[in-house]
């Protein structure tokens, strides 16, 4: 899995990108972060307000309880500020 | 239908022209066009630099433009953003929409850029003069002008 980091979630975690193995007990978007969360303090500050951060999966908005796999492309970002 | 994401400058005049060119059903056409402010809060800004999600953002903007077009009976629409390090009075975005009538290109327009607000992937980090850099937090009025539309939506369904 793709994953994506955005703003200042790109900065707190201190990096843009990675590449992952989806553990196989991880299904949604929200065990996803959770998972994420348990990996260092950066990523456990970063994703500690789930209403300050929005998850897209295969450039699609998803909400906490969306699926998913391995193959996906996700991003995590704060609320946008773009206009 | 016209999503451009750019790092360069546009050019307001030439944009709508070559979007209206040789469609002589149009009755008129409105635009906003965004410009970087000299104010981030109560801060002086030096500069502001636009992150974005490359292929979301352009994935989003068609899907924003789509919107307007079922929504209104437009001619023409343009949606043109810029990323990277802007100075005080350069232009950000640009939003256009062209129709027969004048109503829906002012109603179609102001959805552009509200929708756009709320819905694009893009952030906005500001270079003050006083307090370095802070990225931009995402405003309730900015939600509440996006959901306008979504009630709009609901009350022309029902």
């Amino acid at each position: 899995m793709k994953i994506l980091y955005f703003a200042w979630l790109r900065q707190k975690i201190g990096i843009d990108s990675e590449e992952i193995e989806l553990p196989s007990h991880i299904t949604d978007v929200a065990g996803l972060i959770e998972w994420l969360k348990k990996r260092n303090e950066n990523f456990a500050e970063a994703l500690s307000d789930f209403k300050s951060i929005r998850v897209a999966v295969n450039q699609e908005f998803a909400e906490p309880d969306a699926l998913v796999a391995q193959g996906d492309e996700v991003a995590i970002f704060p609320p946008m500020t773009g206009g | 239908m016209v999503v451009k994401v750019q790092s360069q400058d546009f050019d307001v005049g030439m944009e709508l022209s070559s979007l209206t060119m040789g469609n002589t059903a149009i009755g008129g056409i409105t635009s906003f066009i965004g410009l970087v402010r000299d104010l981030g809060g109560d801060d002086a800004l030096k500069a502001m630099t636009l992150e974005h999600y490359p292929g979301m953002t352009e994935k989003m903007l068609r899907e924003i433009e789509a919107e307007a077009n079922n929504r209104w009976p437009l001619e023409a629409s343009l949606i043109v953003h810029r990323y990277g390090r802007l100075e005080p009075g350069d232009q950000i975005v640009l939003v256009a929409a062209a129709s027969a009538h004048r109503q829906a290109a002012f109603d179609s327009c102001s959805f552009l850029i509200d929708w756009l607000k709320t819905k694009a992937p893009f952030w906005k980090l500001e270079n003050t003069r006083e307090k370095g850099a802070r990225w931009v937090e995402a405003k309730a009025t900015d939600d509440r002008a996006a959901e306008r539309w979504e009630r709009l939506k609901k009350d022309t369904a029902e």
